[in-house]
């Protein structure tokens, strides 16, 4: 038997609320699947399974907040499965505080074990500011539940209002004396405005913790853009517009060849350096809201510049009405990130850690560029490194970049 | 097809593939891409719906051609005429 944990889909996440089962006890699963929805700072994200089996058990209740780690549920081989199989109908098991973990440095810890209480109950209650010993509980052997803490809060509302305790990142929420404070869990939908704020939140962790424990270095090139961009005008001159390519694929493309090349730089550091095999490219994509996604383009270096262009059609839109799958969200071994639209040559990107490098793109520009002692003039584009120094060093950050350069001059090789 | 039914068929696409955005205050010589934010994949996107809503074909070349309301709307005009 497996458990499967509620996974960690970026350095910035704590926690997840489960939003949906896709799945019921008994259901036959596939490694891919999706079996649960669940809410992050980054929106509402597809949770898929590694594993084939059989769903056994259901461990966490819909609009539970989960720390990840924690398992969600138990998976069972087909044999377990023939022995011991659950009735279809049976729901999630009622919470029973005594035998849930808790997440690691909360107080719920420390509270009393004689009051049994949800760990979703006693989170509420705790970011609230109310003394969950107060409670009356209407659960299984007077156990405190969810709604039993919301009762609570809807009677303290009024002057609990004035002094609003600091909300959780996720779940951010006006209090104003006028406007009572919500039950948690139940902001569906969420507003823009929060989301925004939430994802803000999530960048901001994930970039600090970033800058505070990454050691960067910056290496830059700039490559001469003529062959590819008269590649891709030729060929698309023959493609119909559903077909077109746009530069950001080639420049992907060649990214994920040289990372062939220098494979120091698909990594990730966690407890020392860790080699990727797989190349899946982090793609950062803008929100017209604020805040980043970045998606991983699976197997980057597999794709044809085609079936890339139909994985950022199908990732784009998805990661702007944010609906990744955890996968997606989880899995980058670098991050590419283009500027160039926006006009700036020259982008020094901060890594997203446990990654050990991020390939930034300016625009293309023309310059004077001088070649075989002529001067002539050329569009020109600036890609930087930006590498972790634990990982790597300077030396291989240039091959690495020198690589991409030699890539973009053989646009029909890639 | 009048102008003002084109303009009303470009708004509501652009409203389709950039939802939080407010298309419909554009004015008539604003860059649609820098007003509204719209990226290079954004834009293929709306550039393909057109082209089938409308039945013509855009060709890249012409994409500098077709910056603003009014260009575009012009743009679209000749061509389902023609």
């Amino acid at each position: 038997m497996l458990e499967y944990k509620m996974p960690s889909l970026g350095a910035d996440m704590a926690s997840g609320s489960l939003r949906e089962w896709r799945v019921k006890p008994g259901d036959r699963i596939k490694k891919g699947d999706i079996i649960a929805e669940i809410e992050t700072q980054k929106g509402i994200i597809e949770i898929e399974v590694f594993e084939d089996g059989v769903i056994g058990e259901l461990l966490v209740k819909v609009d539970e907040l989960v720390p990840v780690g924690t398992s969600m549920a138990t998976i069972l081989t087909e044999e377990e499965a023939a022995g011991k199989r659950p009735a279809p109908a049976e729901a999630p098991r009622e919470e029973k505080p005594a035998e849930a973990p808790a997440p690691a440095g909360s107080t719920t810890e420390t509270l009393p074990h004689h009051i049994r209480a949800s760990p979703l109950a006693r989170r509420i209650a705790e970011e609230k500011g109310i003394d969950i010993a107060t409670i009356q509980g209407t659960g299984p052997e007077g156990a405190i539940l969810r709604e039993d803490v919301e009762h609570a809060i809807a009677a303290q509302a009024a002057p609990a209002a004035g002094k609003a305790a600091v909300e959780h990142a996720a779940v951010p929420e006006e209090v104003t004396p006028e406007k009572p404070a919500p039950p948690v869990a139940e902001e569906k939908p969420i507003p823009a405005a929060a989301t925004a704020q939430s994802i803000r939140m999530a960048v901001a962790a994930a970039m600090s913790k970033s800058n505070r424990e990454v050691p960067h270095y910056y290496l830059e090139t700039k490559i001469d853009m003529s062959k590819a961009l008269a590649w891709l005008a030729d060929t698309n001159g023959q493609r119909p517009v559903k077909e077109r390519l746009l530069p950001a694929v080639l420049l992907i493309k060649a990214v994920a060849k040289a990372l062939n090349d220098v494979p120091a730089l698909n990594a990730w550091w966690e407890n020392g350096l860790q080699l990727k095999e797989s190349i899946h490219i982090g793609y950062v994509v803008a929100l017209r809201t604020g805040g980043i996604m970045v998606p991983a383009i699976h197997d980057t270096d597999t794709k044809s510049v085609e079936e890339l262009m139909l994985a950022l059609n199908d990732l784009i839109p998805r990661a702007r009405a944010l609906r990744l799958r955890s996968s997606e969200l989880a899995d980058s071994t670098i991050t590419v990130t283009s500027l160039g639209e926006g006009g700036v040559e020259t982008v020094y990107g901060v890594i997203y850690p446990p990654q050990v490098a991020l390939v930034g793109f300016g625009g293309i520009t023309e310059q004077p560029w001088s070649e075989n002692g002529m001067l002539t003039v050329r569009p020109v584009l600036t890609a930087t490194l930006a590498a972790d120094h634990r990982a790597s060093d300077g030396s291989t950050g240039s091959r690495f970049l020198t690589a991409i350069k030699n890539y973009l001059q053989q646009p029909e090789k890639l | 097809m009048t102008q003002e039914e084109i303009k009303q068929a470009l708004v509501q696409r652009l409203k389709s593939i950039a939802p939080d955005t407010e298309p419909g205050q554009l004015q008539p010589d604003d860059n649609i891409r820098q007003t509204l934010g719209i990226d290079s994949f954004d834009y293929l996107q709306f550039i393909v719906a057109l082209d089938e809503q409308f039945g013509i074909e855009t060709p890249e070349e012409d994409y500098g051609r077709i910056q603003t309301m009014r260009e575009l709307t012009d743009y679209i005009a000749a061509r389902v005429k023609s």
